[in-house]
């Protein structure tokens, strides 16, 4: 297998020298409409190193996929990135025009959708979509695009690729195609890959193979991964940090493993909390209680409070911005002097 | 499939059935044919020979299976006005009519999908609420003013084509062709133009319509974050998963076309069918209008049987019993 993948190695930065796969500063996505403006995400820094796997968690309309698709450059209007930065490899890609963000998305920036049944083109078999994203982005002549369109297949575990790589979607099974969009999505070697919830329309089994798919391509690739997920239990498997979005913010961000031993942030517990454990028996699964505010009634003071078992007059009043706590950073006034 | 198959044709026989008895009642309700073929000095006995040779005294059903039996063989009879096979007056009608409507179903597809795609990727341009608006009135516009307004622009004030015939035609066996001379290409022009601007239209929105639906699908989406430009997202990737319902409306619509020929015809004075049908209504010639009823039934018909069956073919789901 690592024979196949040796062409893909050439690029591999430098670990230290080399700038963020991603990094967001300060990003902030509007939509304007006739009863005024939503801010579906609001003031979200993120940083991905090369190699690295970010998990983006949050319930539904938490602004994750919004983040995702402002870094794609694919905000369907009237959507719009009021204000910012967002560089990938270092370069700024937000002010981009058309034309040339056409260029970055496949080459700097992959993306692997939800739904790999409707993220094909029915019309065209596997290897005419590889191939296409190929030519467009390599300049590679027909064969050697074909060639390469093969080996993508093999790598990202499709048997006999040789054969499959004429067939048509809905000739592959749902984590087969999902494996298609892997290849699709690493068929230039982007330096990124923004997976918006990769395993969720998949079997429970099959998702743990795709998982561990994206994770070992990206070790080997050195592709920086902003996997958004609203699953504890994806993130834990595969991120190395994990970005805990609310109500179009950032409240807490931090290395898997301490961000889950140690929750900062009361809805990160609330989160954890909802995830069941196998060994111990609990009589009922916590939720949190209330739903997230609508984008057009986000409460004054930190978003969470009405839902927060722990908030305090200070929460109602002032909103916390993120800072230090632990090994990553909360944004609450509980790791920031108190709620009073 | 095969069930499928049987059951699609046997529909179609039951309707074609249906049309020929309409038909064949015009014979019994424009009066007597006998009156009409004789002229007045005609004896009694002759009338009566003629009468048994035309097998008039035969009851209604043995009439009506003759005439179905008949037609089935293409023999519909003599034209009561230049005693001519009727078959034989259609064939030699039937290339104008076919070459006019082919080429108005080429304008239409050559114009219609392009405007369709563009008033879909530049939703609210201003040249695209025109387009729109334009549309409407391509819609609701009858062909023969559209038809009168071509003549006096394009032949009368400017001269550029002729105003009516097929100018200048060549014959390949019995079929005759105005596409391979210049003069020919000249004059169906206007008469082409006239009859697809509806279908101009029809395609325009239908194309527009789909196009919408297919480029708020994920896979758009996922070709645009491929990279993929914005002109092959529109034209290779969404176009092509929008052409199935354009191929079915143009295959049903050239039989609408045939029959709307009839005014296109009239007014440009087309050699076609439907002139030969307005011209048979005015001398009464009931043989060539129960030929031309037939025909053009059996046109529409037969495409709709066939896109029927080549649905079938393509979507194994349309096979079922319900199909």
């Amino acid at each position: 297998m690592m024979h196949e993948t040796r062409g893909f190695r050439d690029r591999r930065p430098e670990a230290g020298e080399a700038p963020p796969a991603l990094e967001v500063r300060g990003l902030t996505v509007e939509f304007p409409s006739r009863r005024g403006t939503l801010t579906a995400v609001e003031d979200v820094s993120l940083s991905i190193a090369p190699g690295e796997v970010l998990g983006v968690v949050g319930e539904s309309g938490a602004g994750k996929s919004m983040t995702g698709l402002a870094v794609l450059g694919l905000l369907e209007p009237p959507g719009r990135i009021a204000a910012g930065e967002i560089r990938i490899g270092g370069r700024r890609v937000d002010d981009l025009p058309d034309r040339e963000m056409e260029r970055v998305r496949g080459r700097e920036v992959g993306a692997i959708f939800q739904d790999p049944l409707t993220s094909l083109n029915p019309l065209f078999t596997a290897g005419a979509q590889l191939v296409e994203t190929i030519r467009i982005h390599l300049g590679l002549d027909r064969r050697a695009a074909r060639e390469r369109a093969i080996a993508l297949l093999r790598e990202v575990g499709i048997p006999a690729p040789e054969e499959r790589v004429d067939h048509h979607p809905h000739q592959f099974s749902g984590g087969m195609r999902q494996r298609v969009v892997i290849a699709l999505a690493l068929a230039a070697e982007p330096r990124l890959i923004i997976a918006d919830e990769p395993t969720t329309a998949l079997d429970v089994s099959i998702q743990a193979q795709i998982t561990a798919l994206l994770r070992r391509l990206c070790d080997e690739h050195g592709t920086g991964v902003m996997l958004v997920t609203h699953d504890m239990g994806v993130i834990a498997e595969t991120a190395d940090r994990v970005a805990v979005m609310y109500a179009g913010r950032v409240v807490e961000v931090g290395p898997v493993a301490e961000v889950l031993r140690a929750p900062r942030h009361p809805y990160t517990r609330g989160l954890m909390g909802s995830i069941p454990a196998l060994r111990r028996r609990v009589p009922k699964l916590t939720q949190i209680d209330g739903s997230m505010p609508r984008l057009n009634a986000i409460p004054s003071g930190c978003s969470f409070n009405p839902r927060c078992p722990q908030a305090g007059p200070r929460c109602r009043r002032e909103r916390p911005a993120l800072a230090a706590s632990g090994a990553g950073l909360a944004a609450c006034w509980l790791e920031q002097g108190g709620v009073e | 499939m095969i069930a499928f198959l049987i059951k699609r044709i046997a529909n179609a026989m039951l309707v074609m059935l249906a049309v020929a008895f309409f038909a064949f009642m015009i014979f019994r309700f424009v009066g007597d044919p006998v009156e009409m073929m004789l002229n007045e000095q005609a004896t009694q006995a002759e009338r009566a020979d003629l009468r048994a040779k035309l097998g008039l005294e035969d009851g209604f059903l043995v009439q009506f299976g003759r005439f179905v039996t008949n037609a089935a063989q293409g023999d519909f009879g003599i034209s009561y006005r230049n005693q001519q096979e009727v078959i034989g007056l259609i064939a030699e009608r039937f290339p104008a009519t076919f070459e006019l409507v082919i080429v108005a179903t080429i304008i239409s597809l050559a114009v219609g999908i392009p405007l369709g795609v563009v008033t879909a990727i530049r939703r609210g341009a201003w040249y695209s609420e025109a387009l729109q608006f334009l549309s409407i009135i391509g819609v609701s516009l009858p062909s023969f003013v559209v038809g009168i307004v071509l003549i006096l622009v394009f032949s009368v004030t400017l001269g550029l084509f002729p105003a009516f015939g097929r100018g200048e035609t060549v014959q390949i066996g019995w079929w005759s062709t105005g596409l391979l001379t210049e003069l020919g290409r000249a004059a169906i022009l206007l008469p082409a133009v006239s009859l697809s601007l509806f279908q101009i239209t029809l395609v325009m929105r239908l194309v527009r319509a789909e196009m919408l639906e297919v480029l708020r699908a994920d896979f758009i989406k996922f070709a645009r974050a491929r990279g993929v430009p914005a002109r092959i997202v529109h034209f290779r990737h969404a176009l092509r998963n929008c052409l199935m319902p354009v191929v079915t409306m143009t295959a049903m619509q050239i039989g609408n076309l045939i029959a709307f020929a009839l005014i296109t015809e009239t007014v440009f004075q087309w050699p076609g069918m439907g002139l030969l049908f307005i011209q048979a209504v005015t001398f009464v010639d009931i043989p060539v209008m129960a030929a031309y009823l037939c025909i053009v039934s059996f046109i529409f018909v037969a495409l709709n049987t066939m896109v029927d069956i080549a649905y079938a073919v393509i979507d194994p789901r349309l096979r079922g019993a319900n199909g």
